[in-house]
């Protein structure tokens, strides 16, 4: 456990939650990414500016934090284009079909006690935790 | 307003990703690499989002309304379909293969990795697949309820 972060991890997360909390006081939201991407691309619907504000905030959080010092590590992506095409390809359509991804499931709805989000959660865990053993230890990629 | 309110969410949402790391794949990898070097942080970050978010929501719920709108959209459905299921499942897979969900994807835009940048245009285009695809299985409902009145 070399790796492991606690504190920082406790403080990211709380993070998240007061987000999540603040979103559905003033807007009645959930803060699920998928569901907002997905409000964001649909030119037809009504939520589309409100996402698109979540999303740029989203985008520019990293900015905000550099003038505090604190720079976003770029990110590594090991893995060819092939992989990285079809995984994209799969969170988007699993998460559409799935009703949510990790915010939307696994923090906001948890936090509701939702039994579909609590069944999806260890659904999704455990898929990828499955995957990633498979990749690493028996694959070997 | 509403639009200010969701532009702050987003922003303090995406701090508490930044800070817990989890905009970082290798860090959600090692998460999931139970079998090896495992790195239980991300436990850790969604505990501690969900310590605040349950308390935070059931203030919330408390209230009549939102601040800003008329009405609160809370989730409603309590039944465990298979698209639920299947759905958890893809989107288990693609976590797994990159260690990227879409909170993180998005955010990691900023850094105009072209890595990044393909993944949620490929993210992008699978939620437009799962869109074409309800439309279009939507309308064949349709014809087919018509052929059966026709046939009746």
């Amino acid at each position: 456990m070399v790796n492991f972060t606690p504190i920082s991890a406790s403080v990211g997360g709380m993070l998240i939650g007061v987000a999540a909390t603040l979103l559905m006081l003033f807007n009645g939201r959930v803060a699920g990414i998928s569901g907002i991407l997905a409000a964001c691309l649909n030119v037809k619907g009504s939520d589309m500016g409100c996402s698109a504000a979540f999303i740029a905030g989203l985008i520019l959080a990293p900015m905000t934090a550099s003038f505090v010092g604190y720079l976003m590590p770029p990110p590594q992506m090991p893995g060819s284009w092939g992989i990285i095409v079809i995984a994209g390809a799969l969170v988007g359509f699993g998460t559409r079909l799935g009703g949510g991804c990790t915010s939307g499931h696994a923090v906001c709805g948890i936090a509701r006690l939702s039994v579909r989000s609590i069944v999806a959660t260890a659904i999704f865990m455990a898929t990828a935790i499955v995957v990633v053993a498979l990749s690493r230890h028996v694959l070997g990629v | 307003m509403q639009l200010l309110a969701a532009l702050v969410c987003g922003l303090i949402f995406g701090w508490g990703l930044l800070i817990s790391h989890m905009v970082e794949p290798t860090k959600v990898i090692g998460f999931l690499d139970i079998f090896g070097a495992w790195d239980p942080s991300l436990a850790v970050i969604m505990a501690a989002a969900l310590v605040v978010s349950s308390v935070g929501f059931r203030l919330v719920a408390a209230r009549q309304r939102p601040v800003l709108t008329a009405q609160a959209h809370w989730p409603t459905r309590t039944d465990v379909d298979q698209p639920l299921v299947t759905g958890a499942i893809l989107f288990g897979v693609g976590w797994g293969l990159v260690g990227l969900c879409p909170g993180p994807a998005l955010e990691n835009l900023v850094m105009l990795s072209p890595r990044v940048i393909v993944f949620v245009v490929a993210m992008a285009c699978g939620m437009g697949l799962h869109r074409i695809w309800q439309e279009w299985r939507s309308e064949a409902k349709v014809h087919h309820a018509a052929e059966s009145t026709v046939d009746g």
